[in-house]
Order: structure tokens, then C-alpha cells, then sequence
């Protein structure tokens, strides 16, 4: 062989290296290399880890104040002289009172619990309780008189919004060195507010009707809640269901069980995963352009936000159903076939019950990528001040102008108030909550449904 | 259960032993794949592997420049000595121990390089040349000794994965030579090779011995016996029997050689 | 809600078909299961199918093309001289609708009866606030052409549909006549409704092309409407985006390069974030991490994908946009002006990307073959030796594929960059400064008042066909790459 002229007779092969107990230089060298390398590995990790940790502790730390609300309980008496001139107690007369008459009753009762606790304050006039109270406590008050005419002359104890200010201040949103430049409360609202909050009248409580309360306008931040958009989401979910479930069944039976190799077949493929990456903002634009000025469907409707999430989502529950039906294997279509079953027969009787949990588990995993979408919303009109009043029923609820609980956050965190962002992250831990909650039941369907074959 | 053939042991030069293996056991998870392996392999001397499949020679083989640590369910207790030093003591380095124990796969692997680079990947992480015109030297010299520098000699910078299945095995033993090594392990290196390609491989492995202590695992045992100077027969995790080539195949001690090289067990 | 009746109507007449060629069947055959060709319940459906699918068709095309033909005949109605200075035809028509739906709900709440509505006049009446009475919202004071044109266009539009009722219920009735006809014991019947119900799949699968056509028609219609009202030379060279909200075209520069250099640069952030961090993770998930750290962390950081982009946009505009202003803003280094900047939207992104690129790298690392990394162990390389000089450069083509997937993700974002990059379109190298993208362009010039038929308005579909261009460009050229790489190894 060759080799003779590289290794010259009289050298000796054997002791090329040295021992392997002691490193060499250069091992060390390399192994300093290897440690390092697998710091980087593991310092991507942990960034990765810490983002997440500081994204849901921010969620958190600055949604769960939107839970709690800041209420005021007090005496309110229901004075006839202003509510009721005639004393006939005649609905008509009542009703014709608007919210304007009510305020000043609710102020003179949160001066007397200032007064009657005998609460030192250089605020003199019952008027200057104003900035305590919620724009919309009156609206509560007057709504309890109608509804119980009975109630004037009488002192009864209510439970009123506090001003989102106060709201803010008992929560540390609001300083005060920020009341200094606020128009709407001074300092000695504060001290009130203290006073107050130590005699038990003002107090944190659970807030409710964030989650099932409408959205209010910019000043009332204190009255906004995400039960109306919730709703809009809902009913636009059952629209994605209905019909991307049956839609991308069928489409995935075809594809996977049926179709022969030829161009169309080819066209399909190439086009579902290429729909499966096109910009979510995209369908909203074929939603705006074919749904609402094409085929004149109601704009802001949640059956039109359906009809695009669906366009969106059936790539996702296409890939996901045809690869369930792939790992059927194909020894039961065989046996259906064999016993003289048609292949529709094979398919519909046998396959696709085998196939079941793994197209749902695709189907709710791909509703959850939907139910978090905002953009393509935003361009159908689907914006979040739409959501202040309740659907009337089924019918409405999928035809009249709606929002979604991803674009009632997006309107929240575009106000200016700063409580505005408080209710934003709250509505994310909303959102995250139910996205968790979907995800946790596919989980659990494919640990209780699967099968190894 | 046959017992290990401690009489062999003393037959054996122990001054002449590159490599000794003292009662080896391996463990995959649960399953005792190795037991109480005792061998002395020898330097300048092609020592083979055979027996049935699933026998545990690969696996033996792989615990020798501890290929195994990089499979997680795997065990390896006992002692191997290679040149008096323990290759399982915490010391070392199981990097520099394959420095000098090399290896070449069942399945040619190149990697996805030129050929050139494919050669002198070894020599780069090891620091072996100086220059670039030493590297390329070590590169030609390798290649040489590969028994494939004239068909690769005019396109060292084309891929490698390009090379037919014998070239690519050859090219991966030039690979494997290339680092200097002093143990060179050869796992089945012929089971995916035609007749031709065989050939060719099995004459290098025997101008390899001239420099190396080679150690083949095999199910060929024809290819055994036309290669190797000493034999050992592996059985379902046991060495039932080693010894000269010559003498395992025409004068074989135990029952189950036998039957196994007159072909009525594997 | 007469169409909601007619599908009443139309399923009614299914059921019933269902039952009657169900029946049918039966007896023809003596009452033997055996002599039929088909199961029974095929008979049925044959017949069923052959009601709904004709009379639903014939529905969804009436529905569709009706509005067209009103429209067209009753543009005709109006005269050159009602089209104002300024306004277009589309424009009159959309009042005119607004008239016509304004007369339907005058006639509804009981204002004045529906022959009334007929006969209004427009010097006898106040129409305009009659209409503004029964909650419709006209803009001005409604003409007497635009009066007619909307009279005749609701007598056109009832006569219409009853017409098409008529003819549905007819179409159902006839198809309810031949599959009950046809249901004898010979009829091959399950292969007809196997025929049909394949049919049926095909079209559901065909949906996925007509959704590209639909975007792909929805853009190029718009976008020439926008190229004819504003020159496609400017959009593509001026260096400013400044859209005017008062005055019609003209006064408005609408240049896309600015809006595309802030889409480059926040991607570029957001890449610069996400490869390093999700390539390390990937490697050291796939070649180091025990099974316990990877059954740990891995679905941890697919916890960052499952988080809707609104999230991200709120913690870009909340969180990290605070963040960065502490540090660069006026009370630190002074780079930056306010918590909208290139960098928010960027690093807020990249942090989006992470899980992405990392599960994408993930796959790829994992398909390179053991055997390649056997021989680099083989020959006494150590593990960041094998990685960096054997495996990654065996999956560099898959790891482009990844990066470029993660790209075009970038450049289609939308909530985070309305919500952290800011609005003023801006050619600026410093990455602290506020930016704006195509896609949140897209979404303020939709979402404003802005009118439809406006360039400021049509401008973003212009905006939208070079997104959609360069995003599939991108994922085209990334799947192609992928599929070439993994065909490699299998």
C-alpha cells in the first residue's frame, strides 16, 4: 500500500497519546468550551422562562385589581318633596324624574355619614361628596325607586359604586401627588376617603359585574365590565363550531380517504398550508370585503366575526383532523371493506368514531386560537364600545353589533384613564382563564381517549 | 450457566494486551445485555467479534471508547483497561479516551461536508495540525491509508454524502484514521457494502493492522476468518469462547461455537 | 325573516320526502328488506337530498345576485344631475338603500301605513324627518328622485322575494316528486347518496381554495379602485405616509416604504430576540436536557405560543414599554421619547416568537440522524463540538425554513405593534424612536371614518396585497426549503 511513504520504517506507531487519566491541555481547553456552550443552552431557557414569569406576573399583578371594585354603603332617603310633589305616588310623575334628581339625595346621605361619625373634613357642603361617588350610583337609585315606588319617604340602605378615583386611590393606582393635577378629586377627598374607609363605609369588595357587566363610557371606568363581550365571543364560537367542525371533517375525510392524486387535489393541499400562515389580519380584510360590502351581512355582527374565524381556524382543524384519521390504521378500513361494507360505509362506520377524540381535541385547541384573535375583528367592525348593551336573544345575539372579549381588551387599552388598563388586564386574565380552561379539557379528552396501535 | 473461561486468561501474553476487559456487565434498563465479559485484546492484531444477533458484540464494543454513555438507560460495570488505565475512571475524559480508541459505524455516516472537511474534522478538534498544509498532508496521507485517495484525489471539496456506499465506508475509516488513533473499532463495517466493496474494505482492514490494534464485530463468519487473527464468540451476552481464529473455527472448544459456526444456531 | 321561513319550509319538505321514499321503497318491495337494493334509510335520504340541495342552491344564488340586478336597474332611475359635485353613484345608491330600509321600518312601527309609504312625496311630506323619526340615519334631505328610486327599489326588492320564495318552495316541491318517484325496490339508491355526500366532501375541501380566491379578488378589486385614484408610482416610491382625514385624495402622501422599513426594522428586533433564544432552547432541549427538564420547560415555553397577540400587545404597551423608558428614556441614557418605540414592539414580539422558532428547530435538530452525530462522538468530538460543526450545519436548511417562517409571522403581526410601535410613520435608524407598520396601518385606516370609497380607505387593501405578497412569498419559499430538507433524511 501507499502508506509506506507517509510512515517511514523505524517509527514507532504505538505511544501516540499520552495517558488518559491526566488531561491535556487542550481537553481542558475543549471542555471549557463545552461547559460554555451548554450555558448558553441553558440561558436561552431561562430567558425563556423568565419572560413568561414576568408576563403572567404582570397579568396578575395588575389585573386582579379589576375583581375588586370600591363601593360606599349608606342611608338614602328617599325625600317626597323632590321625588314625589304630588304624594299620589303616580308612576308616571316618578318616572319623570331623571338621574339629576336623585344625586343630590345620594350626597346628602354620604355627608350625614360623615357628619353623624362626626369625621373632621373642610369639606362643608353635601355637594362636594360628588367626587366620592360613581356617575352611575344615581342611575342604581332611581331604578330601585320605579321598581318599588313604595321606597319614598323611607331611609334605605344602599350599596353605590365609588368613583373610579377613589377606587384608584384605596388600590395605589391613584397618588397624592396625581390628585394635584386631577380636576375631578382633591386631597381632601382622600383624607375623607381614609376616614371613611376606617369607619367600615367605603370598602373593597368582589366585583361581580366585571365579568358579567357591559362596557360604560370613558368616565365611568368603575361601571365597565366584560359580560357583553363575553357573550359576543360565545355566540360567535358556536358560529366557528357549527361550522368549521362539519366543514373541515368533511374536507379532511376527502383529502385523507378519498381524493385521487391529481391537480385540484394538489391545488387543495398547497392552499390549506398556505392559509394556515397568511397574516390573521388578511381575513379581516376578505372578511370586509366579501361579507360586509360583497354580500351586505350586518356590519360589527358576531355571526360575520364567526364567518371569518372560521375561514381562519379550518386550516388548523384540517391539519389536525387528516392526521387523526391517518393513524387509524389501515387494517380497519380493510376489515370494513372486506366484509363488503362501501367505502363511505368503512369511513363513516368505523373510521371516523376511531378517529373522534383526536378531531376534537384539534377542534377545541384550534376554537382557542380563534377565541384569542383580535385583528381581524377590529377590520369588521367588531370594536369594543359596541359591547354596552345585552343582546335580546338568540337571534340578536348573533346579528346585532357586538365586540369580542379579545377586542373589548384592545378598546380598554386604549383609553386614557389609567383604570381603563386595570380592567384590560383583567379581561386578560379572563380570557386566559377560559383559553386555559379549553386547553386543559383537550388535554384530558386525549389522556382519557387515546390509543396506541 | 457457562462459566467465563478463566484458563483462557492465563494462556494469554499479558505484556501484549492493548486492551483488558475484567467481568463487564452492561445494563439497557432492565435488561442484562452483558455478562462477565473477560478479554485481552492484543495490539498490531485484528481481533473479531461473531456471533448470533442481539448476542451483545456490538454492544461490548460500544463500551469500549464508552459509546454507550451517550445512550441514557445504559449501565457498564466492571473494568476495562487500555494500556493499564482504567477507561471507566472518573478521570477520564471519555473525548480524549476516543481520540484513541476510533470508530467506524455499521451504517457509513459522512457528514453532510466536502470530503476534505469530512477527513480532516478529527484532526481540527484534536489540534493535530499546525497549518493548513499540514492538515491538508494529513488529509492526503489519511485518504491514502483509506485506500480512496485515487478515486477522491480530483474532488476533495465535493460533498461526501456523493460517494458510493464502499467509498463512503472507506472514507469514513480514512475518517476514522485520520485522528491517529491507537484502537480502531469496526462495527459490522461491511453490512452494508456489495461483494466488491467488501473486498476492498476487508484488505484495508488487514494493512490496518500494521499500525493498529483492530477490533471488528461481524455476522459474517467468513469475513471473520479472513480477517482476524483471534476470534471471540459472543452468545447471548456471554463470551462463550475466544481464542486464535484458526483454532475457533476448525477445533472449537465449546458446544455452542460449534454449532453456531456449522450454522445451527444464529 | 322570510328566508329563515323558507328553510323552515324547505327541511319541512325533507323530512317528508324522507319519510315517503322511505315508504316507498319499502312497499314496492312487499315489505322485504331483503329484495331492496339499498338499505331503507337510503331511499330516504335520496329523496331528502334531491329537496334541499337544488332549493338551497337556488336560495343561496337568488340571495346573492338579486341585489345586484335592483341595484343596477334602479341606478338607472337616477338622474346625472342628482350625483353632486364630489360624490358618485355608489354614493346616491347607498342613500337611497338607507331610504328604503328607513321607509321599511317607518312602515313597521305603525308611523303611517305601508300604500302610504308608496305614495310619499317629498314636497307634501318631510320625509327626511319622518325617516330621522323612525331611527333611520340619513345624511341630508332627501330628493325626489331619491325618493322614487328608493320606492321603486323596495317594490323591486318584495317583489323579488316573493318571487323567490315561489320559486324555491317550487324547486324543493319537484325535487320531493323525482326522488320519491324514483324510490323502487331496484333503485340503486346508496350509491346515488354515496355520490351526492362525496360531492358534498369535495365541496367542503374546495373551500380552502375559494378562501384564497376570496382574499386574493377582495385585494386586487380594492386595489386597483385605490390605483386608479391614487398613482401606483407614488405609493411605491414617496418616502412619506401622511393620509389627509378632511380632503379627497391629492392632499393626502401615501407612500408604503416608510410603513415597510418599520415593519423590517420591528422584525428585525424581534428576530434578533427570538432565533438566539430559540435556537439555545431547541439545542438544549433536544441534545442536553434530562427527560425531566425537557417534560418541564418544553411545555413551558409552549405556554408563550398559546398566549392570544392582544396579551403581548398590552404587556408591550404596559410592561416592557415602561420597562425600556426607565432605562432609555429622558431619565436615563435619553434615547428614548416615549414607551412606543421600535424596540417595544420588537423585543415584545420576539418573546411572541421564541416557542415558535424553538419548536420549529426542535423538529429539525431531532431529524438529524443519530448515526451523524455516532460518528463526530466516534472520533472523540464533545457535544458543542458535534452541534456546532456537525448537526447544525446538517439542519442550516431547516433552521432558514424556521427563521423565515418566523419572519413572515413578524411581519403579519398585528396587535402588538398597534399597540406598542406607535402611529407616525417614520424613516429613522434609531430603533428607541416610535414606528408604524403596514398591518397596524391597515387596521387605522379601516377602523376610522373615513369612507370607503376613499384612497385613505382603499389604501389599505393596497396595503394588504403587498403584505399578502410578501408573506406567502415567504412561507412558499420556507415550506419549499423545509420539504427539501426533510426529504434529504427520509
Amino acid at each position: 500500500m501507499t502508506d509506506t511513504s507517509f510512515t517511514p520504517p523505524g517509527r514507532v506507531p504505538a505511544p501516540r497519546h499520552g495517558s488518559l487519566i491526566t488531561l491535556d491541555a487542550r481537553t481542558k481547553k475543549r471542555n471549557a468550551a463545552e461547559k460554555r456552550f451548554r450555558m448558553y443552552g441553558i440561558a436561552a431557557i431561562a430567558t425563556g422562562l423568565i419572560f413568561l414569569t414576568v408576563l403572567l406576573s404582570a397579568i396578575i399583578a395588575n389585573g386582579k385589581g379589576a375583581f375588586q371594585q370600591t363601593f360606599i354603603t349608606t342611608q338614602v332617603f328617599f325625600d317626597p318633596a323632590k321625588l314625589d310633589k304630588n304624594g299620589d305616588r303616580n308612576i308616571d310623575d316618578i318616572k319623570k324624574v331623571s338621574t339629576f334628581g336623585y344625586t343630590p339625595l345620594l350626597h346628602n346621605a354620604i355627608f350625614a355619614e360623615v357628619t353623624d361619625r362626626g369625621i373632621e373634613t373642610p369639606l362643608t357642603k353635601a355637594s362636594e361628596m360628588k367626587a366620592l361617588i360613581s356617575a352611575s350610583a344615581a342611575a342604581q337609585v332611581r331604578d330601585a325607586v320605579i321598581a318599588n315606588p313604595d321606597l319614598i319617604g323611607e331611609t334605605v340602605e344602599f350599596r353605590i359604586l365609588a368613583s373610579s378615583r377613589v377606587d384608584g386611590y384605596l388600590k395605589g393606582r391613584v397618588s397624592r401627588e396625581s390628585v394635584i393635577r386631577d380636576k375631578s378629586i382633591d386631597a381632601e377627598h382622600l383624607d375623607l376617603t381614609d376616614a371613611l374607609a376606617d369607619a367600615g363605609v367605603i370598602e373593597k369588595r368582589f366585583n361581580l359585574s366585571f365579568i358579567t357587566g357591559a362596557d360604560a363610557s370613558e368616565s365611568r371606568a368603575e361601571q365597565a365590565g366584560m359580560g357583553v363581550s363575553i357573550l359576543g365571543s360565545l355566540f360567535m364560537m358556536l358560529v366557528v363550531l357549527v361550522l368549521s367542525l362539519p366543514i373541515g371533517v368533511a374536507a379532511s375525510i376527502y383529502l385523507e380517504e378519498f381524493a385521487k392524486q391529481n391537480r385540484w387535489t394538489d391545488l387543495i393541499e398547497v392552499n390549506i398550508s398556505n392559509l394556515a400562515a397568511v397574516p390573521s389580519i388578511v381575513f379581516g380584510i376578505l372578511g370586509l370585503a366579501v361579507f360586509i360590502q360583497f354580500a351586505h351581512l350586518p356590519q360589527s355582527a358576531p355571526l360575520v366575526g364567526g364567518l371569518v374565524l372560521t375561514l381562519m381556524t379550518l386550516p388548523t382543524i384540517i391539519i389536525s383532523t387528516r392526521a387523526s384519521l391517518k393513524a387509524v390504521p389501515p387494517s380497519i378500513r380493510d376489515a370494513a371493506l372486506g366484509i363488503g361494507a362501501s367505502k363511505m360505509q368503512s369511513v363513516v362506520h368505523h373510521v371516523l368514531p376511531l378517529a373522534a377524540p383526536g378531531i376534537l381535541t384539534g377542534t377545541i385547541i384550534g376554537l382557542a386560537q380563534a377565541l384569542g384573535e383580535t385583528a381581524p375583528l377590529l377590520l369588521i367592525g367588531m370594536v369594543g364600545y359596541i359591547a354596552s348593551n345585552y343582546p335580546d336573544g338568540i337571534a340578536s345575539g348573533f346579528l346585532d353589533p357586538n365586540s369580542a372579549m379579545p377586542a373589548q381588551i384592545y378598546e380598554w387599552a386604549k383609553r386614557a384613564d389609567p383604570a381603563y388598563y386595570e380592567r384590560a388586564w383583567g379581561g386578560i386574565i379572563i380570557l386566559l382563564v377560559v383559553l386555559l380552561s379549553m386547553n386543559l379539557i383537550a388535554i384530558i379528552l386525549r389522556r382519557r381517549f387515546e390509543r396506541r396501535w | 450457566m457457562y462459566d467465563a473461561p478463566k484458563s483462557l486468561e492465563t494462556t494469554l501474553d499479558q505484556k501484549t494486551a492493548k486492551i483488558t476487559a475484567r467481568d463487564v456487565q452492561v445494563h439497557y434498563g432492565d435488561n442484562h445485555a452483558i455478562k462477565d465479559v473477560n478479554v485481552n485484546i492484543e495490539a498490531n492484531t485484528v481481533t473479531a467479534f461473531i456471533g448470533p444477533s442481539g448476542c451483545g458484540k456490538s454492544t461490548f464494543l460500544r463500551c469500549i471508547n464508552r459509546m454507550n454513555d451517550t445512550i441514557d438507560i445504559c449501565r457498564v460495570q466492571g473494568e476495562i483497561l487500555l494500556d493499564g488505565e482504567d477507561i471507566n475512571d472518573k478521570r477520564v475524559d471519555p473525548v480524549q479516551l476516543r481520540a484513541k480508541v476510533g470508530m467506524v459505524f455499521q451504517k457509513p455516516n459522512p457528514f453532510p461536508k466536502s470530503i476534505y472537511d469530512n477527513i480532516a474534522y478529527g484532526p481540527r478538534i484534536h489540534g493535530l495540525a499546525k497549518n493548513k498544509a499540514d492538515l491538508d498532508a494529513i488529509v492526503e496521507k489519511s485518504l491514502r491509508r483509506g485506500a480512496i485517495w485515487e478515486e477522491v484525489k480530483d474532488r476533495l471539496h465535493a460533498s461526501g454524502t456523493g460517494l458510493s456506499g464502499g467509498q463512503q465506508q472507506r472514507l469514513c475509516i480514512a475518517r476514522a484514521i485520520a485522528t491517529e488513533p491507537e484502537v480502531l473499532l469496526m462495527d459490522e463495517p461491511c453490512s452494508a457494502l456489495d461483494p466488491i466493496a467488501t473486498a476492498q474494505v476487508e484488505e484495508l482492514i488487514d494493512e490496518l493492522r500494521q499500525q493498529y490494534s483492530v477490533v471488528i464485530v461481524t455476522h459474517s463468519m467468513q469475513q471473520a476468518a479472513r480477517v482476524s487473527q483471534r476470534t471471540a464468540f459472543f452468545h447471548l451476552g456471554n463470551l462463550v469462547e475466544f481464542g486464535d481464529t484458526v483454532k475457533i473455527f476448525t477445533n472449537p472448544e465449546d458446544s455452542r461455537t460449534e454449532s453456531y459456526i456449522t450454522g445451527r444456531i444464529g | 325573516m322570510p328566508v329563515f321561513w323558507l328553510v323552515i319550509v324547505v327541511l319541512a319538505l325533507a323530512a317528508a320526502g324522507y319519510i315517503l321514499g322511505r315508504s316507498r321503497a319499502l312497499t314496492s318491495a312487499g315489505g322485504d328488506i331483503r329484495r331492496l337494493h339499498s338499505l331503507p334509510s337510503y331511499y330516504g335520504w335520496n329523496a331528502a337530498l334531491k329537496v334541499i340541495i337544488p332549493a338551497l342552491l337556488l336560495l343561496v344564488v337568488w340571495l346573492l345576485a338579486q341585489p345586484f340586478y335592483v341595484n343596477s336597474v334602479v341606478s338607472k332611475m337616477i338622474p346625472q344631475a342628482e350625483i353632486s359635485e364630489g360624490s358618485s353613484r355608489g354614493l346616491v345608491m347607498a342613500e337611497v338603500r338607507r331610504t328604503a330600509n328607513g321607509l321599511d321600518s317607518i312602515a313597521a312601527a305603525g308611523l303611517i301605513d305601508d300604500d302610504e309609504t308608496r305614495n310619499l312625496r317629498v314636497d307634501t311630506t318631510d320625509v327626511t324627518k319622518l325617516l330621522k323619526d323612525a331611527g333611520q340615519v340619513v345624511t341630508s334631505g332627501i330628493t325626489q328622485p331619491v325618493l322614487a328610486a328608493a320606492q321603486h327599489y323596495r317594490i323591486m326588492k318584495a317583489s323579488g322575494d316573493l318571487i323567490m320564495s315561489i320559486a324555491v318552495v317550487a324547486f324543493a316541491l319537484a325535487g320531493l316528486l323525482w326522488g320519491v318517484r324514483e324510490s323502487h325496490f331496484d333503485f340503486r339508491a346508496r350509491n346515488v347518496v354515496e355520490q351526492v355526500v362525496k360531492a358534498l366532501l369535495i365541496a367542503a375541501a374546495s373551500i380552502a381554495v375559494l378562501t384564497t380566491v376570496g382574499i386574493v379578488f377582495s385585494l386586487i378589486f380594492n386595489t386597483w379602485e385605490f390605483f386608479r385614484l391614487y398613482p401606483a408610482a407614488d405609493f411605491y416610491t414617496l418616502f412619506e405616509w401622511a393620509p389627509s382625514f378632511s380632503g379627497r385624495g391629492g392632499a393626502s402622501s401615501l407612500g408604503i416604504l416608510p410603513l415597510l422599513w418599520g415593519t423590517f426594522y420591528i422584525s428585525l428586533v424581534a428576530l434578533v430576540v427570538a432565533v438566539p433564544v430559540g435556537l439555545f432552547a431547541a439545542i438544549y432541549l433536544s441534545e442536553y436536557a434530562s427527560p425531566t427538564v425537557r417534560g418541564f420547560a418544553k411545555p413551558m415555553l409552549e405556554l408563550l405560543a398559546g398566549i392570544p397577540t392582544i396579551v403581548y400587545g398590552l404587556f408591550a404597551l404596559l410592561t416592557v414599554g415602561p420597562m425600556l423608558l426607565t432605562v432609555f428614556g429622558d431619565d436615563g441614557l435619553g434615547w428614548m421619547q416615549g414607551g412606543r418605540a421600535v424596540m417595544t414592539a420588537g423585543i415584545t414580539m420576539g418573546i411572541m416568537l421564541i416557542p415558535f422558532v424553538s419548536s420549529l428547530s426542535d423538529d429539525i435538530i431531532n431529524s438529524v440522524p443519530q448515526s451523524m452525530r455516532d460518528g463526530s462522538y466516534g472520533l472523540g468530538a464533545t457535544k458543542s463540538e458535534t452541534i456546532k460543526q456537525v448537526v447544525l450545519p446538517a439542519a442550516l436548511p431547516g433552521i432558514i425554513g424556521a427563521v423565515l417562517l418566523a419572519a413572515s409571522r413578524a411581519i403579519g403581526e398585528t396587535m402588538i405593534v398597534v399597540l406598542g410601535a406607535g402611529a407616525a410613520a417614520r424613516l429613522s435608524l434609531n430603533p428607541f424612536e416610535a414606528m408604524t407598520t403596514v398591518t397596524a396601518k391597515i387596521v387605522s385606516q379601516l377602523t376610522g371614518d373615513s369612507d370607503f370609497a376613499s384612497p385613505e380607505a382603499l389604501v389599505a387593501f393596497a396595503l394588504g396585497m403587498n403584505l399578502f405578497i410578501l408573506t406567502l412569498a415567504l412561507n412558499v419559499l420556507a415550506l419549499y426549503i423545509v420539504r427539501k430538507y426533510r426529504e434529504q433524511y427520509e
